[in-house]
């Protein structure tokens, strides 16, 4: 089956993508939405443009629409990224990197549903700690690119995710409430390898922005 | 020793629908062991304390054609339970009839019994294009209100079905028709 992954670029959609590969599938594109809107509902913002990197190193095609990432506007955006993708590339379904969101995989399926399009979410309901240890076992290379709740600061930024982190997570969870793999927001992250990329990304220039507990990283990549 | 039905037709859709059930019942420490419905033998059936059938989604209504895999959920006596897509099998192998009705994402159910630990009004998850009427069905007993039969069983039988994902907001439900 032909296939486009909506793509943020980070851990969760990224590893979609490899499970959508090993199971077989045709990735056809990548669907990335660039939303104007930091606090966008669906879409995450931290590093969004390096999308365009990653894809190039899976060598896989890229659909990119903008959104200003206003609540339920943004839908119809997605939308029609979505019908742009099933235009140029024939997909028959998509795949998401939802984990936990009920209003993020609900308001796929319901798009993917009116559209006649298969919609799958492999990481759906998947414990965190587990999804964390699965990334680290296949050799993805993650550092976080953002980070977005207490204690949180700017030294988290590009941190990898290690066994190292793993151990920090649990114990962030039980004194601070932190979900381990940031599916409440409290982090974001930025895959630089993973067995579908044909070569390694680096990080060559960084620029730290924000303040208190709410930091991201404006990088380039080679 | 639980048995997991797979009623995919899609190899990603088991991440999706069965992962999460072995998961609930990994953390629970229950033992279990999971196949596709084409793959179901009568060894697995005797073998089996309990089965679930899992889900599917929206658009994978294969397992609807092979109907006739399933004629063993008539004469099993042991407990079944059905999830969605499961709970229409059920429906189907007891006389019921598909029909069309698409809810997607949370929704407010009120169970009027106590059925598998749920009481009273519960926000559910439903990702479902089709349902079977139990209504019409004398054979079953209807312990959620409204149109669309939401959590049912079998008034003779341990067969148990329900139309929303409880793997997503009601967990405890898995593990409670686990330790019947």
């Amino acid at each position: 089956m032909k296939v486009g992954i909506l793509f943020s670029g980070g851990k969760d959609s990224t590893y979609s993508a490899y499970l959508t590969k090993k199971e077989g599938y045709e990735i056809c594109c990548l669907i990335s939405i660039i939303s104007e809107n930091p606090e966008s509902y669906m879409f995450h913002t931290p590093s969004i443009d390096k999308v365009r990197e990653q894809a190039k190193v899976m060598g896989i095609p890229l659909v990119i629409v903008k959104t200003k990432g206003e609540k339920e506007k943004e839908l119809k955006d997605l939308e029609r990224a979505i019908e742009r993708a099933v235009r140029d590339f024939g997909i028959e379904g998509i795949v998401s990197g939802a984990v936990e969101s009920v209003y993020q995989a609900s308001r796929i399926q319901k798009i993917c549903n009116n559209l006649d399009l298969e919609c799958f979410n492999p990481l759906w309901q998947k414990g965190q700690i587990e999804l964390l240890e699965d990334l680290i076992r296949e050799r993805f290379e993650i550092v976080l690119s953002g980070v977005f709740a207490y204690p949180f600061d700017e030294r988290w930024l590009g941190r990898k995710i290690d066994k190292r982190f793993v151990k920090d997570m649990k114990k962030m969870q039980e004194k601070f409430g932190i979900s381990p793999s940031g599916e409440g927001g409290e982090f974001e992250s930025l895959v630089l390898y993973c067995p579908l990329f044909k070569k390694k990304l680096k990080i060559i220039e960084r620029k730290v922005i924000g303040e208190k507990h709410s930091w991201r990283m404006e990088i380039k990549l080679k | 020793m639980i048995l997991i039905i797979n009623i995919c037709k899609e190899k990603l859709g088991y991440y999706e629908f069965v992962r999460p059930i072995e998961s609930i019942l990994e953390n629970n420490k229950i033992k279990f062991f999971t196949k596709h419905y084409n793959k179901v033998n009568k060894n697995d059936l005797k073998k089996s304390d309990k089965i679930i059938i899992c889900g599917t989604s929206l658009k994978d209504n294969e397992f609807v054609r092979d109907i006739a895999k399933f004629d063993w959920i008539g004469n099993y006596d042991k407990p079944v339970l059905g999830i969605c897509g499961g709970m229409q099998m059920i429906g189907l192998i007891f006389g019921g009839r598909l029909s069309k009705e698409t809810e997607i994402g949370y929704y407010s159910e009120n169970f009027k019994k106590e059925y598998l630990g749920l009481k009273g009004k519960q926000e559910v998850y439903h990702l479902h294009n089709n349902y079977v009427g139990f209504g019409s069905l004398e054979a079953f007993e209807v312990f959620s209100e409204g149109k669309i039969s939401q959590a049912v069983k079998h008034k003779e039988k341990e067969i148990y079905g329900v139309l929303f994902h409880p793997e997503v907001r009601q967990k405890d439900l898995i593990v409670k028709f686990c330790s019947l």
